[in-house]
Formats: C-alpha cells, sequence, structure tokens
C-alpha cells in the first residue's frame, strides 16, 4: 500500500519535473528564435530579391524576386574569391590538422593529471585572450621590416626584404596561428578518452608503430579529428579579421566582399545575402558530413 | 637429419647485423622524438612566441617594430599621457571611452546570457522533454556559424524591424549598445550553457533528491543545494561570455550605430590605419587583461571538478 503510494507519487513528481525542465529552456528557444534562426531566414529571403538604394524611403532591397544576386555571386568578379576562401580555409584545416593532433596527444598522454592540466592550460589560454591583438603580433614578424626579413637581411641572406605581409601566405600563417586551439581541443578530448591497452594489444598481435596508430589510435580518435576540422573549416571560410589585418589587397577572403556589402556605401544588400548564401552551403554540407560520420560510428 | 638441412638455408639471412638493428633503433626513435616531443613543442612556440615577442618590443626603445634598439617604458607613458596613434583619432581619452562602452556591453551580455544559458544548461541536464536533441543542436549552431554571418542576419533583421516600426508610429529606432548587447548575447548563451552543463554533469542528482525527501520544493532545493554546487560552473561561463564580449569585433561592427566604438572597434582603427610604438604597449595590456579574466574563468572551472557530489 505504502509502497503503491510512493510510486504514484514519484511519477507524478517526475512528470512534472519534465514540464519544468521545458520551461526553463523556453527563454533560450524564444532568444535564438528570434535573434538567430528567424535573422537567417530574413538573409535567405533577401539574397533572392532585387538591389534597393537605401536612399530616402528606398529599402537596400525591393521586389521583384530575381536570382540576379546568386549569379553575380557565383560569377566573374566574386566566385574566384568564394573558390579561394574554401582553398585557405581547406588548407588551414589541413596544417592546424597536422600540427594539432601531436600536440593534443602529447597533452593527453602527460603522466600526471596536474601536468596534463598545465600543458592543457597552455593552449587554451592564447585561445580566449585578444584574438585582434594576437593576429596583428604577425605583422611585426612578417612584415618588410619585420622580424624574419630583418633577420634574414642582417645575416646576409636576402638583400632585400621578401614580401610575406598582405599576401595569401600571411593570411594563411595568422588563420592557421588564430584556429589551432579549434582542433587541439576536440582531439585532445578524444586522446584523453583513449584505452591505450588497445596499443599494447596490437604490438602484442605483431603491429609496429606506424601500423598500431594508422589502424587502431586514429580509428578511434577520429571523431575528436572530425570535430577539429568542422571546428577549424567553417569560422575560416567566414574569417574577417585575419584577411583584413594581414592580407590587404591580396588576400581578400569572403569576409571582406561580405562585410563591404553592407557596411561600405553604395552596398549591395541581396548580393552579401547570396554571398553569404553560397558560403552557407559550404558551411551545410561540412555540417552534414560531420553528422553522417557521427551517426554512423554512434 | 632432415629437418637439420631444411633449416640451414635460410640461416644466413637470420644473421644478425648489429649495425642494421642499431640504425632501426636510432630511426624509430628520432620518429618517436620528432612525433611525440618536438611536433608537440613546435606547437607550443608557434602558440606563444609571438605572444612574448610583442611583450618583448612594446619595451623596445626604437619606432622601429622589429629591431631591438634597449629597454624603455616610453610606449606605456604615453598612453597615459594621452598619445596612443600619433593624432586626435586615437587619443587616450577616446581609447578609455572605448572601454566604458565595452565594459557596459559586456557587462549587459554576461547577466542576461549567463541567466539564460544556465536555465537551459539546467533543462538539457535535468529535464526530459520532446525535442531536446533538436535544442541541443540549436545551440551548437551560434558557435560552429561564422561570426560574419550571424552579424549580417541581424543587420537585415533589425533593419526590417525598425523600419517597419518607424513605417507603423513614426517612430525612428537606431541601432546602438542595446543591438550590441543582442548580438553578444546570442552566441554567450551557448558558451555559458556549454560550461554550466559540464558542471552539471558532474554533480550528483542525489543531494537534490536528498533535498526533495526532506521537503524541500524544487525553488528552494534550486538555491539551497543546485546553485551552490555549480556556482563555480556560472562563474566560469560568466568570465568566458564576458571575455567573448570584450573581444567581438565582427558582430560588432555589423550591430553598432554611429559613433559607440568598442574596444575592439577602437583597435582594429588602430591597427590597420596607425603604425606606432604604441600599439605594442596597449596590445600587451589588452593581452595581460584578458589572460587575467581567462585565468580566473579557467581557475573556476577547474575547481572542485570531479569532487562534487563524488
Amino acid at each position: 500500500m505504502a509502497m503503491n503510494l510512493d510510486l504514484s507519487g514519484s511519477s507524478s513528481f517526475n512528470r512534472r519535473e519534465k514540464r519544468k525542465g521545458f520551461l526553463l529552456a523556453l527563454p533560450a528557444i524564444i532568444y535564438l528564435g528570434v535573434f538567430f534562426v528567424i535573422p537567417l531566414i530574413f538573409v535567405f529571403i533577401i539574397s533572392f530579391m532585387t538591389r534597393g538604394s537605401g536612399r530616402g524611403d528606398e529599402g537596400f532591397y525591393t521586389m521583384p524576386f530575381t536570382l540576379r544576386a546568386y549569379q553575380d555571386a557565383v560569377g566573374a568578379i566574386y566566385g574566384p574569391v568564394i573558390l579561394d576562401s574554401v582553398w585557405i580555409a581547406f588548407i588551414t584545416t589541413v596544417f592546424c590538422l597536422l600540427l594539432g593532433y601531436p600536440l593534443a596527444f602529447f597533452i593527453a598522454t602527460r603522466k600526471s593529471k596536474a601536468r596534463q592540466q598545465f600543458a592543457l592550460f597552455l593552449v587554451i589560454l592564447p585561445f580566449w585572450t585578444n584574438f585582434l591583438v594576437r593576429t596583428y603580433t604577425w605583422r611585426i614578424i612578417l612584415g618588410n621590416e619585420g622580424l624574419i626579413n630583418s633577420l634574414l637581411q642582417g645575416l646576409g641572406l636576402t638583400s632585400a626584404p621578401i614580401q610575406m605581409l598582405n599576401t595569401d601566405f600571411a593570411v594563411l600563417v595568422g588563420l592557421i596561428y588564430g584556429y589551432l586551439p579549434f582542433m587541439v581541443l576536440p582531439i585532445y578530448a578524444s586522446v584523453e578518452r583513449f584505452d591505450f591497452r588497445l596499443v599494447e594489444a596490437a604490438y602484442d598481435l605483431g603491429a609496429n608503430d606506424w601500423k598500431a596508430f594508422w589502424r587502431v589510435v586514429l580509428p578511434m580518435t577520429l571523431p575528436g579529428v572530425v570535430a577539429g576540422m568542422i571546428l577549424v573549416f567553417i569560422p575560416v571560410i567566414g574569417a574577417l579579421v585575419t584577411p583584413e589585418l594581414l592580407g590587404g589587397t591580396q588576400g581578400i577572403m569572403i569576409g571582406s566582399l561580405i562585410q563591404n556589402q553592407f557596411l561600405k556605401s553604395g552596398g549591395n544588400w541581396p548580393l552579401g545575402a547570396a554571398i553569404s548564401g553560397v558560403m552557407m552551403g559550404f558551411v551545410m554540407i561540412a555540417l552534414m558530413m560531420y553528422a553522417g560520420l557521427t551517426r554512423r560510428r554512434s | 637429419m632432415a629437418s637439420t638441412t631444411t633449416h640451414l638455408p635460410p640461416r644466413p639471412e637470420l644473421q644478425i647485423d648489429q649495425g642494421q638493428i642499431r640504425r632501426d633503433m636510432a630511426a624509430r626513435r628520432v620518429g618517436k622524438l620528432f612525433t611525440l616531443t618536438l611536433a608537440p613543442m613546435a606547437g607550443y612556440f608557434f602558440l606563444w612566441a609571438p605572444i612574448a615577442l610583442l611583450v618583448i618590443f612594446s619595451f623596445n626603445d626604437s619606432k622601429s617594430l622589429a629591431r631591438w634598439e634597449g629597454f624603455t617604458l616610453q610606449w606605456y607613458a604615453n598612453i597615459f599621457n594621452n598619445v596612443v596613434g600619433g593624432d586626435a583619432t586615437f587619443s587616450t581619452s577616446k581609447m578609455l571611452e572605448a572601454l566604458e562602452t565595452s565594459f557596459i556591453v559586456g557587462i549587459s551580455a554576461t547577466l542576461i546570457s549567463t541567466v539564460i544559458g544556465t536555465m537551459v544548461a539546467l533543462s538539457l541536464v535535468r529535464g526530459n522533454f520532446p525535442g531536446k536533441r533538436f535544442l541541443d543542436g540549436l545551440l551548437f549552431l551560434p558557435v560552429v556559424i561564422p561570426e560574419i554571418t550571424q552579424g549580417l542576419s541581424l543587420l537585415i533583421f533589425f533593419n526590417a524591424i525598425f523600419s517597419f516600426v518607424n513605417g507603423t508610429t513614426g517612430l525612428s529606432i537606431q541601432r546602438g549598445l542595446a543591438t550590441i548587447v543582442i548580438g553578444h548575447v546570442v552566441f554567450s548563451i551557448s558558451f555559458v550553457a556549454i560550461v554550466v552543463r559540464a558542471r552539471l554533469a558532474d554533480m550528483n542528482p542525489r543531494f537534490e533528491e536528498a533535498a526533495q525527501d526532506l521537503g524541500a520544493n524544487a525553488w528552494r532545493t534550486f538555491w539551497r543545494i543546485t546553485f551552490p554546487l555549480i556556482l563555480p560552473g556560472i562563474i566560469a561561463g560568466a568570465l568566458l561570455a564576458f571575455t567573448l564580449s570584450l573581444d567581438d569585433y565582427v558582430v560588432t561592427i555589423f550591430m553598432k550605430g554611429v559613433g559607440g566604438d568598442t574596444l575592439p572597434v577602437f583597435v582594429f582603427g588602430l591597427l590597420k590605419l596607425t603604425v606606432t610604438p604604441e600599439i605594442n604597449a596597449i596590445s600587451a595590456l589588452i593581452l595581460v587583461m584578458s589572460t587575467a579574466l581567462v585565468s580566473i574563468s579557467l581557475f573556476f572551472q577547474g575547481r572542485g571538478s570531479g569532487r562534487v557530489g563524488a
């Protein structure tokens, strides 16, 4: 009797708790719905509209609906910049992976918890410090009168400065630098969970170092690798600060194109929205690949 | 006999070449040294050398940014004497104004996003309602979607809302600090939720059950049990939200009105338009400030983790 009462009491309590769980989520759902989802829908709609002058009563976009903005976005002027940005984002991701995996592996294999925490702290700290300032430091290093060129000329290796700042190279270095921690953290998380007895098992079964890594360690830590690649690739496609500070007129990326359409005078809002739409297409492809890979594994 | 003869032929191949083995082992050791030690060290060097250089060169007694000419505190002194960028566009008072704006925006965005983010973290860990997985995905998106897309989408959104309000009521609303705060809260909610959620997941739910068995209602249970236990997580999340807001440039330039520059907007203009040694000093000061904030946040994230409800 008493037990029955207890059970019914606890189950109605649980049901109430579940409803309460939803109420707690409500502010976030409303906030993100209004200030995140709806604005994205606005971008989508405006990318199909006609450019307006933005002067007087006329808005920055008007009827009728058209595909004109998308034609321009993938056309001869803007198309190459978009492809270039995707390529730069890809190269950045590859280099972040090559640098980030050994780093994450190193952190996760420290002997004591304290050492592991400290090794991790050394990666997280630059990650959270001011992005503008960290990017700016590369101007000191790569500039024509910068550290590397002074060093090369001081040693007599070159007579004239090598142009590094305001090129794709500088942008690439800045991006790898800025986004490396995004690669390290998820890989660290998966290496840390990895059971190293599996490597011993692989050795016992006759695998060498390379084989043990390729056939055991890498597949088991792949979710972290994929997550890291997503976290680097997606933000880098839309990077604005790094190409603006290090790329000059040579290293233009999608971010600057979009910014110009919205924040400079004479901007074309539907074109900006369409360029952003094309970029979001690449973002969606990356996210769907990620979702597909993680679902298959789980 | 037969067996020995069949074993004889391969014998010469079995002869051990000590030199070869030593070379193989050396190659293996070099390989291990490279992948397990040198590569990570190169990674750390890559992450920290530019920061160290910046701080060192902020004390450089030269107009040149890259040749070391001796130690000076001149550039730091200049900042406090109202010279930042060589002309009136970039005075110290303008910079302090921008810093003040950043703090007003940062504190407002932090308060709002910490409350909303903590609530949604609680609902995701303790609640169980339809659409929970969907909400999980929704919270993940502002972290990964390029900031520039968030900035321009909010610009389009507010432009449409404001012109609608103007058309119907005649009121003229402009973008300003409020719109910057709204933009910063969008991405901060996700980060607060991630940090608080990790803390909640570490916490033993039996403490809450015990409080309720002892007759406390949900409200009282939260404030007397849950809140004190997850407080370090909430503080860490709030400090991260504040750091993100203080750091943000991209969403801010889309959301700011005329004037009303935040510190990153001011610094970006400075970095882009002038080359003066004071920039290194300002940058070093900003680095120290954000390093302090992050260290405190990480301290709170690490504090007692693993001990809660163990």
